[in-house]
């Protein structure tokens, strides 16, 4: 099988759509002629022309709002944010237009349009550039949330992600953009919504999503040396989430931790262990632990963005808490 | 100056049908809004409701020059569009009361009229959120290669927000078929336009996107139309884009919440506005052409009246949704 970047992985996806189905264009910030801010549409403009490869000025509510209102009317877009901290000036468009035009218009309009971008922190990128937005759109009934950790389900996901008539937040991981997998050239699919046991233990569960889960991967070959087998969900989708995946593995386990990038408070873990005290009280031999960025605006030096970071040695000191080894 | 040798031939001549047609759609918006003034007072009605009353000649004016095929989106104000486009007064009243058998089933209310079937594309609650969507159905006619075009109405109040500049920028930017209308109506609630604009002839803001624009009086049906047909023209034949500021004023409160006058704007200045009633106007205009007499009228108003009456038994019969329907349409459940 082809081993490709993770950048290559979304941009096959896209292209291998816009190849598909002549409804579906591309829209955004340097997203044509400069062939894309993290160049994962590299040579589009010159496969697809200017009407379906379409540059926007620096307009993240304007644009956001012509993909919803193409939509409408029967489009797919694909609406690329140079990054999801930019996103945040078009937040009117994802919530109050994009997630409830169907619910609002009586079941009337439609809006298949993908949102997507780099999330999370890179590397002393400060304050503005390096948040992890999941938890917030993920509270909004009527968008679709996904975070791909790998280049195969960021591939899959995003076709799928394409093919839905809902609106979708794709949020890409913005260190993973260069990581390798292994990618098949023929079409598939990832049925959103389905998280994937990304390995398989007995002693304690990672409950992971988009980039964490290099790091809950590393966690567990670090643990596996000393005979501590995790297993590891990935969730991939955080709405709808795939509840059943977490209380399955948490069943089998009796420990978990939850591992995100993203604050603690009303973060993605608090839903994950909302899902795990209800289905697996009896289950549970420790308390479920949480690891998380810390709860402050990203810093610069390096020194502090990483205290600030959730990382692997973080990760396993909770997997070491949960069970009791420390 | 053509539109103005345009404007002048259409109202001077007579056109019995024509004239009937918009007197008609102008007095059956004013006799509906009477009766959802009535319905709230009851309690039929609930939340927040914004009335049309004053303005018809704007959403008759401009949605009679447009075809069927072409699309219309608007603001919370949106019950009198929603009936000038076509969209029927049972299934705007049933969803005023919140009935299943309401245009959205009674999970929209009067701030969210949508009609697939007239390509209304819905009443928005956000003001300024939409204008960014219009821009993007004006790029989607352009994308299919189509001749439609997309009007969207909005409050005087919007071209203060940041949705409207980026919007019409890229309208203009792209050369899209859009046709932007300023129901300039005076006040954004209970600030007027003088309190929060910079300037004060607001077409003007067009030309900071370089786009054809034009002010035009709003209590006129006729100079609603000719200022409307000619920025259609210009949407379908070249796909440029027109900002139009149509004059007009709001004889209710902004909302059944407020009072008509007396906090931000004066009762002498309202009766003064009222003396250029638009269904009036019109009214006058055709009895002097003798295309009105007395009897049709009030014959007319007798049939509007009946129908209305009859949109508020429909809606009245009509039950709410079930409890089942509560999760329904939150996700398509449909994949291409």
């Amino acid at each position: 099988m082809p081993v490709i970047t993770y950048r290559d992985a979304l941009g096959a996806a896209i292209r291998e759509e816009m190849q598909r189905d002549d409804r579906v264009f591309l829209m955004g910030e340097e997203v044509a002629v400069y062939q894309g801010a993290y160049k994962v549409s590299k040579g589009f403009l010159q496969e697809f022309g200017e009407m379906r490869v379409v540059d926007t000025p620096i307009t993240e509510l304007g644009f956001a709002g012509v993909g919803v209102g193409a939509a409408m009317v029967g489009l797919r877009p694909v609406i690329e944010f140079m990054t999801w901290n930019f996103a945040l000036l078009a937040i009117d468009q994802v919530v109050n237009a994009a997630a409830k035009m169907l619910y609002m218009s009586g079941g009337q309009f439609k809006i298949p349009i993908v949102f997507r971008g780099p999330n999370g922190a890179a590397l002393q990128l400060s304050a503005q550039h390096s948040q992890a937005w999941e938890s917030w759109l993920a509270h909004i009934p009527g968008l679709k949330v996904i975070a791909p950790g790998t280049p195969y389900d960021a591939k899959g996901l995003l076709k799928s992600a394409i093919r839905d008539d809902n609106p979708v937040c794709f949020l890409e991981g913005e260190m993973l953009y260069n990581t390798k997998g292994e990618v098949p050239d023929e079409d598939y699919t990832i049925p959103i919504g389905k998280a994937d046991l990304k390995r398989e233990g007995d002693h304690c569960s990672i409950i992971t999503h988009g980039k964490m889960v290099l790091v809950a991967m590393q966690a567990a070959d670090q643990l596996a040396k000393e005979g501590i087998r995790l297993d590891v969900v990935d969730l991939r989708t955080i709405r709808p989430m795939d509840v059943e995946a977490i209380t399955a593995s948490v069943h089998k386990t009796n420990r978990a931790v939850v591992l995100e990038e993203g604050w603690e408070v009303c973060g993605v873990g608090a839903q994950v262990v909302d899902y795990i005290q209800r289905d697996c009280f009896d289950s549970l031999d420790a308390p479920v632990l949480r690891v998380h960025q810390a709860d402050v605006p990203m810093p610069y030096a390096k020194g502090l963005e990483r205290a600030a970071k959730p990382d692997l040695p973080k990760t396993i000191a909770a997997v070491r808490k949960v069970m009791y080894l420390d | 100056m053509l539109s103005m040798a345009k404007k002048k031939l259409e109202a001077d001549t007579k056109d019995a049908a024509r004239d009937t047609a918009l007197l008609h759609s102008m007095l059956l918006q004013r006799r509906f809004e009477e009766r959802t003034a009535e319905a709230y007072a009851l309690g039929k009605i609930g939340g927040f409701c914004h009335l049309y009353i004053g303005q018809e000649a704007v959403s008759t004016g401009t949605l009679s020059m447009l075809r069927p095929d072409d699309y219309v989106i608007t603001t919370y104000r949106d019950h009198g569009q929603a009936i000038a486009r076509g969209m029927t007064p049972r299934a705007v009243m049933a969803e005023l009361f919140g009935r299943q058998d309401g245009c959205v089933r009674g999970k929209g209310g009067s701030m969210h009229m949508f009609d697939a079937n007239t390509n209304f594309l819905g009443g928005h609650g956000i003001v300024g959120g939409h204008v960014p969507l219009a821009t993007g159905v004006g790029f989607a006619i352009k994308y299919r290669g189509g001749d439609q075009c997309i009007v969207c109405f909005m409050g005087e109040s919007v071209v203060n927000t940041g949705a409207f500049h980026e919007a019409l920028n890229m309208a203009a930017l792209w050369k899209l078929p859009c046709v932007f209308i300023i129901e300039n109506n005076r006040y954004g609630m209970g600030t007027s336009l003088e309190r929060a604009s910079a300037i004060h002839d607001i077409y003007e803001r067009g030309a900071a996107y370089n786009m054809a624009r034009q002010q035009c009086d709003g209590q006129d049906v006729f100079a609603v139309r000719a200022a409307v047909g000619e920025a259609v023209e210009r949407a379908r034949k070249e796909q440029h884009p027109t900002l139009l500021e149509i004059r007009t004023y709001r004889f209710m409160g902004h909302s059944m919440s407020d009072a008509v006058s007396g906090t931000y704007r004066t009762k002498a200045e309202l009766e003064e506005y009222m003396k250029r009633d638009p269904i009036t106007l019109l009214r006058q205009r055709m009895e002097a052409n003798g295309t009105l007499t007395e009897e049709h009228l009030r014959a007319m108003d007798a049939e509007i009246k009946a129908v209305v009456q009859d949109a508020w038994d429909f809606a009245d019969a009509s039950p709410e949704l079930p409890l089942e329907a509560l999760y329904e349409d939150v996700y398509a459940d449909t994949t291409t």
